[in-house]
C-alpha cells in the first residue's frame, strides 16, 4: 500500500477528510411547510454528536443523488443532535425532504465562519430573518437566549411569504411569550380574517425597540430582502460594522478549492458564509458578482 | 516548494545526446518521466522516454486566437514555447475519483482508493510555469484544508526547467517577473545552446537531488563564455516578448471598474467557450460529480475541472448569479489578476499567454487592461 | 386628551418632527381622538378622502377587493404609522378600504381644513407635502419589495 494510501485511510478512519462524508442517522423528520422539513440526525458510527458554531454549514449527501450546502439549523448548546431545515428545491433537496427516521445521510463540515454572539455580548441584538433565512439564524436564538443576562434587547423581526410558510411556530409562540425577547412576525400575503402583520419584513423595522449605537443585527433571507433591510437598519442609525449577513453562493468542495462560491475576493464557504457589512458592502452593491 | 537557491552550485554542461541519458537514469528511478512531444499539430505533455518524441527541430508560432507548428532549420530539441498543455494536467488532473462508497454497514461505507501515488519528473518546465506551480502551491497547499493528492504529487515531482530560447508571439512573462529565467522552483535548469558545430545544454543546480541525479550523468563543468552564451541567449529573449501588461495597481485599478464600459465590448466578442481557463496553468475550477451504478448501491465522487465561463457555476436556487456573458469574462479577468492578489497574496497570471494564443476570437488580457486603464485617462 | 397633550403627542410624532411650533397648534385644532374596534370599517375605496390617522395603538388593514378573491390584505399599519394620503392628492378620493384588524386608538386629524391652510400658506403646505412624499416612497418601496415574492425564489 503506498503512502498516500495508507495517509487517505488514517484520515478517513478519523473522519478528517472533508471531502468525504460521515453517515448521520435520521432521528425524526418534522414538515416546517408543504415543501420544508426539519430533520434531526445523529452520528451512525457512534461519535458524540456535532459540535458547531452558529451559522455554519454543512454539505448534505444523498447516496448517489448528490450534495448541497445546508445550514445548521439546531441548537449550539446541544450538539447531540444535529439538526438542519432543508427546502426541497432541487433533485438533492426533494430527496433529503423524503428521508424518514432511520434512513441514512451523508454529512459533511461543519464549515464555514459563525454569527458573532460572542462579540454581542453587551450589545442589543436584532436579528432580521426573511422565508428560509429563519433556518441559519435559529441557533443564534438558541445561543442568545441560553445566555441571556449577558446580552441587552433581543429582537427577532420575521417575515415570510404567508402564514402557511412560516418557519418553527411552536417556538415562535414560546419565544414570544418570553416576554424577553421582542418578536415581529409579518406575511406577504393573508387572508383577510388575518388579524397578525402584512406587509414585507423591512416594514417591522422602524417600530422594533433597541439602541442603535449598542446593537448588532443579523439579517438573512433572500439578497433582495437584504440589500432592502440593510437600507432600514441604516435609516434606524445603525452602522454597517455593526450588521452582519449570510451569504449564498454556489458551493461544491466547501473547502475553498473548487472556486465556485466566490464572491468578489471572498470565498462564502471558508471566509463566510458570515459577513460584516461593511467589509463586504462594495461587493454587495455589484450585480452578478 | 523547492526553493533552495542556485548558488554556490557551478552551472554544467550537458552534451544533447546525453539528455537522453538523464531521461533513462530518471526513469530508472521510478520516475514517470513527462516532456513536451508533438501530436494533433501542437506541442503537448506527455510521457518521453526517448529524446526522438521531443518536438526536434518545431517551433511555434503564436498570436491572438492562432497557434502553427513550423519547422526549424536546426534541430533544436525544445525550439517552441508553450502549447495548450500546462503541467496542472498532472498536479491537479482533469478528473479524479475522490473516493467510492457502497451501501451496507451504518448507511453507507466509503471504500479506500488504493491510488498509488505517481511520481513524476517534468522535462522543459518554463519559468513562467514554474511560477504557475508557484502559484497553485498556495491555492493548494496554504489553507486550512491541503489538497493531498495535489501534495503528495508536489512533494514527489522531480523539476528540470527549461530557460526560453526566443520569446512566444504572446508572451508577456517580463511584464508579470516570471521570467524567461528559472530562478528558483526547480532541481535542474537546462539553457539550450546551438552552435555550428555544437549542441549543448547549460544547466544549472537546483536542489541537492538534482545534482545527485546529474552525476549519474556525463557533464562537465561549464566554462565562463559557456555561461556567457546562456546569460546572452535568455537576455535577448527577455527583449522579444510578444505582448506587455502595466501591473502597476492593477488590483485596484480592476476593484474600480467592474461597471466599466469595456465589459460590455468584451462581452460582444466572447463566446464564453471557456478556452482560456483549460490552457490557463493558474485556473484551478473543479467541479463534484455524485454517481451511482443502476443497483443504487454503489456510489462514487469524481472531481472534475470546470470553468467560471459555466453557467452552472454561479448557479443558486433558480438562476444563476453570473446571467450575463459579461459578468462571467469580468470574474474570471478581476480573478485572475486583482481578487486573486487578496486570496492568495501573488497575481493569478504569470503572463505565459496561452488565453491570448487560444481564444477562438483573440480576445487579448493585456488589451483589455490596457483598455480599462485608457478609460481612465480619459475621464 | 387636553389641547398640550395633544400638541405635544402630535409633535413627538415622527410624521410631524420638526414642523414649526405654530403649526402643530394650528394641527392639534384640527385633531381629535378616535377609536376603531376590532373589525370596525374606518373608510371605503371611492368615499371623500378628507381624514387622516396617526395610529397610535392597534392595527389597521389596508384592503381591496377583487371580484374573484374577494377582500385581499395589501398592508398592515401599526403603532406609530400613518393611515391616509388621499386627503392631499386629488381627487381627494380613497383608493383603497381601512379596516382596524384590532381595537384601535388613532388621532384623526381634518384632512379638508388643513388643505385650505395649505393653499393659503404654502410653506405649510409644502412642509407637509415633504412628508407625504416621504411616506409614499416608504410604502413604495415596500409594496415593490412585496411584489417580487422574494421567497418564492424558484417559481418565479
Amino acid at each position: 500500500m503506498t503512502a498516500f494510501a495508507l495517509e487517505r485511510q488514517a484520515r478517513m478512519t478519523g473522519l478528517s477528510d472533508p471531502m468525504v462524508p460521515s453517515p448521520f442517522r435520521v432521528q425524526r423528520v418534522r414538515r416546517e411547510t408543504y415543501d420544508t422539513f426539519t430533520l434531526e440526525l445523529e452520528p451512525a458510527n457512534g461519535a458524540d454528536g456535532f459540535p458547531f458554531a452558529a451559522g455554519q454549514f454543512n454539505m448534505l449527501y444523498m447516496f448517489g443523488v448528490g450534495e448541497v450546502p445546508i445550514s445548521i439549523s439546531g441548537d449550539p448548546t446541544k450538539p447531540q443532535t444535529l439538526v438542519h431545515t432543508v427546502r426541497a428545491v432541487g433533485t438533492a433537496t426533494q430527496a433529503i425532504c423524503k428521508l424518514k427516521r432511520g434512513d441514512v445521510l451523508g454529512v459533511r463540515g461543519p464549515f464555514g465562519n459563525h454569527w458573532p454572539v460572542k462579540e454581542a455580548a453587551g450589545s442589543d441584538v436584532v436579528i432580521v430573518a426573511g422565508g428560509i433565512g429563519l433556518a441559519p439564524l435559529r441557533p443564534v436564538i438558541y445561543y442568545l437566549l441560553s445566555n441571556r443576562e449577558k446580552y441587552g434587547r433581543l429582537a427577532l423581526v420575521y417575515g415570510a411569504r404567508t402564514l402557511q410558510d412560516l418557519l418553527y411556530k411552536p417556538e415562535l409562540e414560546k419565544w414570544r411569550g418570553q416576554f424577553d425577547l421582542e418578536v415581529e412576525v409579518t406575511v406577504d400575503t393573508a387572508a383577510t380574517s388575518y388579524r397578525g402583520n402584512v406587509g414585507v419584513v423591512t416594514t417591522l423595522i422602524p417600530g422594533v425597540h433597541f439602541d442603535p449605537l449598542h446593537t448588532l443585527a443579523m439579517v438573512c433571507g433572500p439578497e433582495v430582502m437584504m440589500r432592502f433591510t440593510l437600507r432600514e437598519l441604516e435609516a434606524r442609525d445603525v452602522r454597517p460594522e455593526s450588521i452582519f449577513m449570510s451569504m449564498e453562493r454556489n458551493m461544491k468542495c466547501a473547502i475553498g478549492s473548487c472556486g465556485h462560491c466566490q464572491f468578489g475576493p471572498n470565498f462564502v464557504c471558508k471566509d463566510g458564509p458570515v459577513f460584516r457589512y461593511d467589509q463586504i458592502e462594495a461587493f454587495f452593491a455589484k450585480r452578478e458578482v | 516548494m523547492k526553493g533552495l537557491s542556485p548558488q554556490g552550485r557551478q552551472p554544467a554542461v550537458l552534451e544533447r545526446d546525453h539528455l537522453q541519458l538523464l531521461l533513462d537514469i530518471l526513469g530508472k528511478r521510478g520516475y514517470r518521466v513527462v516532456g513536451p512531444t508533438v501530436r494533433d499539430r501542437a506541442i503537448v505533455y506527455d510521457d518521453l522516454t526517448s529524446l526522438a518524441d521531443a518536438p526536434v527541430g518545431w517551433t511555434d508560432e503564436q498570436d491572438g486566437g492562432t497557434y502553427r507548428l513550423k519547422r526549424r532549420n536546426d534541430g533544436a530539441l525544445f525550439g517552441y514555447t508553450l502549447g495548450p498543455d500546462s503541467w496542472k494536467k498532472f498536479l491537479h488532473p482533469p478528473v479524479v475519483r475522490l473516493w467510492r462508497a457502497k451501501t451496507g454497514g451504518n448507511g453507507f461505507q466509503i471504500i479506500e482508493e488504493d491510488e498509488e501515488v505517481p511520481k513524476f519528473a517534468f522535462i522543459g518546465v518554463r519559468p513562467c510555469e514554474i511560477h504557475a506551480i508557484a502559484v497553485q502551491d498556495k491555492v493548494f497547499l496554504n489553507g486550512e484544508y491541503r489538497d493531498p493528492s495535489y501534495e503528495a504529487r508536489r512533494q514527489a515531482l522531480f523539476i528540470v526547467a527549461l530557460n526560453c530560447g526566443h520569446a512566444g508571439g504572446t508572451c508577456f512573462c517580463v511584464s508579470m517577473n516570471t521570467g524567461p529565467k528559472a530562478t528558483f522552483g526547480f532541481d535542474l535548469a537546462l539553457t539550450e545552446v546551438l552552435e555550428a558545430d555544437r549542441h549543448y545544454f547549460v544547466v544549472e543546480i537546483g536542489t541537492e537531488l538534482g545534482a545527485e541525479i546529474l552525476r549519474e550523468v556525463p557533464h562537465k563543468a561549464a566554462s565562463e563564455e559557456e555561461k556567457a552564451t546562456a546569460e546572452r541567449i535568455v537576455a535577448e529573449t527577455a527583449g522579444q516578448m510578444g505582448r506587455t501588461m502595466d501591473t502597476r495597481g492593477i488590483k485596484d485599478l480592476l476593484y474600480r471598474n467592474y461597471e466599466s464600459p469595456r465589459w460590455d465590448d468584451v462581452a460582444k466578442r466572447c463566446l464564453t467557450c471557456g478556452n482560456c481557463t483549460m490552457v490557463c496553468p493558474t485556473c484551478f475550477c473543479t467541479t463534484v460529480e455524485d454517481v451511482t451504478d443502476l443497483t443504487g448501491e454503489h456510489a462514487e465522487r469524481w472531481r472534475k475541472w470546470d470553468s467560471c465561463f459555466t453557467m452552472d457555476c454561479s448557479y443558486i436556487h433558480g438562476g444563476s448569479v453570473r446571467a450575463s456573458a459579461m459578468s462571467r469574462y469580468r470574474q474570471w479577468m478581476t480573478h485572475k489578476l486583482a481578487t486573486w492578489i487578496d486570496q492568495f497574496g501573488t497575481s493569478g497570471c504569470v503572463g505565459c499567454g496561452r488565453c491570448i494564443t487560444w481564444c477562438p476570437v483573440a480576445i487579448d488580457i493585456t488589451e483589455e487592461v490596457r483598455a480599462i486603464r485608457r478609460s481612465e485617462r480619459g475621464r | 386628551m387636553t389641547m398640550e397633550t395633544l400638541e405635544r403627542v402630535l409633535a413627538e410624532h415622527p410624521f410631524f418632527k420638526g414642523l414649526e411650533r405654530p403649526y402643530i397648534q394650528l394641527l392639534a385644532e384640527c385633531a381629535s381622538r378616535v377609536r376603531f374596534d376590532a373589525g370596525e370599517v374606518i373608510f371605503r375605496e371611492g368615499e371623500p378622502a378628507n381624514l387622516f390617522y396617526l395610529i397610535r395603538r392597534g392595527k389597521v388593514a389596508v384592503e381591496t377587493f377583487a371580484p374573484n378573491r374577494g377582500p385581499i390584505i395589501i398592508q398592515t399599519l401599526g403603532e406609530g404609522q400613518v393611515l391616509g394620503w388621499s386627503w392631499l392628492i386629488e381627487p381627494y378620493r380613497r383608493r383603497f378600504d381601512a379596516r382596524a384588524v384590532q381595537l384601535t386608538r388613532a388621532i384623526v386629524l381634518d384632512g379638508e381644513c388643513l388643505r385650505g391652510t395649505c393653499e393659503e400658506d404654502h410653506h405649510f403646505g409644502y412642509q407637509l407635502m415633504k412628508r407625504v412624499a416621504h411616506l409614499m416612497d416608504q410604502r413604495l418601496q415596500a409594496t415593490r419589495l412585496q411584489l417580487l415574492d422574494v421567497y418564492d425564489g424558484v417559481r418565479s
